[in-house]
């Protein structure tokens, strides 16, 4: 017998054939399966009871209730708060992915000082007390230099009890320059002020009102105002029409009963021309003039003499005149005006969440809209809230550096001469800082929310300015942007692990108070901007100190807020329709107690500066070398604001929005041809601010002659699954300048488009 | 010609001839069937005890023959599962019988504030999302339909553990080939689950329904 290497074969057939008889293969082939999925970095689902915590979303300033399910110390899920008064249930994708953020790798995972250049991404870790006596000595510094007013904060709100605190702390060291981050609300704001002398926000009862008027407000775009929309909808009268006036099919504009494409830019004559048609026909409500307006004829001032007023304004907007401006027919400008006026409760809205901002004109034609209606303070109408009065205003004493640095002028220039009633114009920081001669008039700068880096209009010129900022101090939760180009970190926590207070968000027609709280405990080491500012407050001693007598943040709100803590602690927030129930007789505070049809006029004919009116903001550039517009939009699946899309987020983007890293620009298929550019093709887009390389969408609902853009993709910053996705819009569209306001009111950048 | 098939006689000298191939064919074959049906399984499975000796049938007749007193479901809906710690403590916080296994339970994990690592015999991996609200509650069905009558055992079964996977044999059955009627409790695989779902609902049900 002779064994050889076929026996061995033999063998080893025979173990195979037996083996396939045996149940080894395919219990094995299961149970690797099976084994595959405990491998140790594979995601499992907490088990447990589940808790359920009411909170608010602060990612953007729509306010959205929202109820976090945790087990254990872990977030799972997020849902919309039902019965909270925003969004009563309903939550855009933003909010549902935030955990996606809590525990991503964009976070700031404790304070750390700059260990490279500015911007090179190298960063030393140290310790909580290292990083607050860095900022104190150098604010110390700066104070014994006689220099307090060269610091300057930036805040993406001045309206909540965080960016209160650091406004106190900047006024107790002796700086005016409390900035807050350029939005839509802006001239919204202003437009009220000045046309019913309240400090506040504009409501509007979407829920009841039978006629909407909307000049490109993003109510169903982006997050602003979606979540306040989503629930108004829902319990709308199926007989109310929403008019959607915008050059671009938005989602709005394809909810809308009408949509109206006028060409963007022109929105103020088109309020005007329907002022105009309304007035002409007397269709305004007279009652409500004769009794609360002020200016709607023409009026003499002290000195004896005539201004003119609402009907001599409109006067020369004849519909054909409109018609020419706006690109729309005649026809539908006058039954868009008899619409409106006929309607029993109609509203219009300007600015609420748009990509784009207002400028005062336009704010102020379009609210005037209302005031012909007449329909303020009245179910379906339109409300005003006041600012939050729960935060304590406690009296503090300032020493004699901080009382002169306080009236050094604001280094934006808001409050000066010639911009009197704007308070902030985040815009003109950066050309400030670039046109000073010698030292940066900005010697310490505090990012304490918001992302200027990012959101600011010419972002290059902006990250010009810093650099010559010689100390930044970023207290984002995430490595923005503007983190990015910071000199010191001091990262505060993500909002579902720290205590925040939200007031009534633009657009809500009643006073309600939401408040973040600890849903989870921190995820990495991390401290309250407040407690921070507080702390520094206490080193430096003296008045400083002595203006902030509390523990902490939490200490604060809890004790500014009493009476309400309560109800924010159980219910997640405090509403109050108080607010709802002003008579006529008392909610306008301005001289004449009454609604002022274009105070601007007014403030014009007082300081014998400025014009009148600023029908339309032009846009710089050469029109020759650059004959398209580019313009920005907002969509609910890109989060346009400081903080950037969740990964989740992206992913739900068409492929006609980003494929891969190209982010596509919406162009009319007639505009492409003229460019000989089809469906993807890549191209560049250039402005004056700059160029980005895109990709080229064909769509029949955008104006010829534009180029949209979405806004909030072209991140550097966050994390690798986020930046380097899109190019960023803002970076696209230079500032232009409303002269009224000083507010940037560019609507969009002048623009060329070529093949790539 | 002649030349080839003196070539091939050579060939077959030095060959070993086709039954002694034959012979190492059959041990291979008889080697892997019998290690596949009898060493496998053993390999394949571990051999537990359960931390405590547990007698469902005394704590059934304590509690009212409930299952529900001590395997509840929770406000949210979601079902609890084996008792926690602190649930048996509001019991069993000192001796209540002169029960050995109540007095280890004591000593063990009472008084030194540690939960019971019991291994559970229907724990099912992380990608299958059951619901024991839609059984239990929305199908009416009864505990012993699927854990088998384990509610009147007086001692726990040994707890077989695939190596591999670190779940109960119990979910994929005794019998190796899964054969035969399932006995309750003792399969619940995928398949099983479809199976009965086919015979009740009349569908086995989408992916979905369960992982999700």
């Amino acid at each position: 017998m002779k064994i050889d290497r076929r026996c061995f074969l033999s063998l080893v057939i025979g173990g195979a054939v037996g083996t396939t008889l045996t149940p080894v293969p395919w219990k094995l082939t299961d149970d690797i399966a099976i084994w595959s999925q405990n491998w140790p970095w594979t995601p499992v689902p907490e088990d447990g009871p589940s808790k359920f915590v009411k909170s608010v979303c602060t990612q953007c300033p729509a306010g959205c209730g929202i109820t976090v399910r945790t087990i254990g110390d872990r977030a799972i899920k997020i849902e919309g708060q039902p019965d909270h008064p925003v969004n009563n249930g309903s939550l855009c994708p933003r909010a549902i992915s935030a955990t996606q953020h809590l525990y991503g790798p964009s976070r700031i995972q404790g304070p750390m000082k700059r260990a490279g250049e500015r911007g090179q991404g190298k960063w030393e870790k140290i310790s909580w007390d290292e990083a607050i006596k860095t900022v104190t000595e150098k604010l110390a510094e700066l104070r014994t230099r006689g220099k307090p007013h060269t610091v300057a904060c930036i805040s993406d709100t001045d309206k909540n009890g965080s960016s209160y605190l650091l406004d106190r702390f900047l006024q107790a060291y002796g700086s005016p320059n409390f900035i807050r981050t350029p939005s839509s609300a802006d001239a919204q704001e202003l437009a009220l002020y000045l046309s019913c002398g309240r400090q506040g926000t504009m409501g509007y009862d979407f829920k009841n009102a039978d006629f909407i008027l909307s000049f490109g407000s993003a109510l169903m775009d982006g997050c602003n105002a979606a979540g306040q929309m989503m629930s108004a909808f829902g319990e709308m009268d199926k007989k109310s029409r929403l008019v959607q006036i915008e050059a671009r099919l938005s989602d709005t504009a394809a909810k809308a009963a009408q949509w109206v494409p006028a060409k963007p830019g022109s929105e103020t004559v088109l309020a005007l021309g329907l002022g105009h048609v309304i007035v002409r026909d007397g269709l305004y409500n007279k009652a409500f003039i004769d009794d609360h307006g002020f200016a709607f004829e023409d009026w003499q001032d002290d000195a004896g003499n005539t201004h003119p007023g609402y009907r001599s304004l409109v006067q020369d907007h004849s519909p054909d005149k409109v018609a020419k401006v706006t690109g729309l027919s005649e026809k539908v400008i006058e039954s868009l005006a008899r619409s409106f006026a006929r309607a029993r409760r109609p509203v219009a809205v300007s600015g609420l969440g748009s990509a784009a901002p207002d400028s005062l004109d336009q704010a102020l034609a379009v609210f005037a809209l209302n005031a012909l209606a007449g329909n303020f303070q009245k179910p379906g109408g339109v409300f005003l809230i006041d600012e939050p009065d729960y935060l304590s205003w406690t009296e503090m004493k300032i020493d004699k550096t901080a009382s002169a640095g306080n009236q050094q002028p604001r280094v934006d220039g808001a409050g000066s001469e010639r911009f009197s009633h704007t308070r902030y114009l985040p815009n003109r920081l950066p050309e400030a800082i670039n046109s000073a001669k010698g030292d940066s008039p900005v010697q310490a700068l505090l990012v304490a929310g918001g992302n200027p880096l990012y959101t600011l209009a010419d972002t290059q010129a902006a990250k010009k300015a810093f650099e010559k900022i010689p100390f930044i101090v970023s207290f984002s939760t995430f490595m923005d942007e503007t983190a990015e180009q910071a000199d010191l970190l001091l990262p505060h926590p993500h909002f579902l692990e720290s205590y925040q207070d939200v007031p009534t968000p633009h657009g809500m027609s009643e006073t309600v108070i939401s408040l973040a709280r600890p849903v989870v405990k921190p995820q990495y080491d991390t401290r309250p901007t407040a407690d921070v500012v507080i702390q520094i407050a206490k080193n430096l001693g003296g008045f400083i100190e002595n203006a902030f007598p509390w523990k902490n943040y939490e200490d604060f709100l809890q004790k500014s807020l009493s009476d309400q803590w309560k109800t924010l602690e159980t219910q997640g927030f405090w509403s109050d329709s108080k607010s709802r129930d002003i008579s006529l007789d008392e909610i306008f505070r301005t001289s004449s107690q009454r609604f002022e049809f274009f105070p601007m006029s007014k403030f014009a004919a007082m300081n014998g500066n400025g014009d009148a009116g600023v029908e339309k903001i032009e846009l710089p550039g050469d029109i020759a070398k650059m004959p398209l517009v580019l313009v920005p939009y907002t969509s609910m699946r890109i989060s346009d604001g400081a903080v950037a899309n969740t990964p989740f987020m992206t992913k739900t983007l068409d492929a006609n929005v980003l494929l891969e890293n190209d982010v596509f620009v919406e162009i009319n298929p007639k505009t492409a041809s003229e460019y000989g550019l089809s469906q993807g093709d890549k191209a560049t887009v250039k402005t004056r601010a700059g160029q980005a390389e895109v990709r080229v969408n064909l769509f029949e609902g955008i104006m010829p002659g534009l180029v949209a853009m979405p806004a909030g993709l072209g991140r550097t910053g966050f994390s690798d699954y986020i930046a380097g996705k899109g190019a960023n819009v803002y970076s696209l569209v230079a500032p232009a300048v409303d002269p009224a306001s000083g507010l940037n009111a560019a609507w969009g950048a002048r623009a060329a488009i070529a093949k790539a | 010609m002649s030349t080839q098939s003196d070539n091939q006689t050579a060939a077959a000298g030095n060959r070993s001839s086709g039954w002694v191939v034959f012979v190492f064919f059959m041990i291979g074959l008889v080697a892997s069937i019998i290690s596949g049906w009898v060493a496998f399984p053993k390999l394949l499975y571990s051999t537990k005890q359960q931390p405590i000796d547990f007698n469902h049938q005394v704590h059934l007749e304590q509690m009212g023959g409930q299952c529900n007193a001590c395997h509840f479901f929770r406000e949210d809906g979601s079902f609890s599962g084996s008792p926690t710690l602190e649930e048996c403590k509001s019991c069993h916080m000192y001796p209540m019988s002169g029960n050995e296994n109540e007095q280890k339970f004591i000593d063990e994990y009472v008084n030194q504030d540690k939960e019971v690592p019991w291994l559970i015999y229907a724990e099912q991996p992380p990608c299958v999302f059951f619901s024991h609200a839609a059984h239990v509650k929305g199908a009416d069905m009864q505990c012993a339909t699927c854990h088998g009558d384990i509610g009147h055992s007086t001692s726990l079964r040994e707890y077989q553990e695939n190596r591999l996977t670190g779940y109960s044999r119990d979910i994929w059955g005794k019998s190796m080939l899964r054969l035969g009627e399932a006995e309750h409790g003792r399969h619940q695989k995928m398949n099983d689950c479809a199976e009965c779902h086919l015979k009740e609902t009349g569908s086995k049900g989408d992916c979905f329904q369960c992982h999700k």
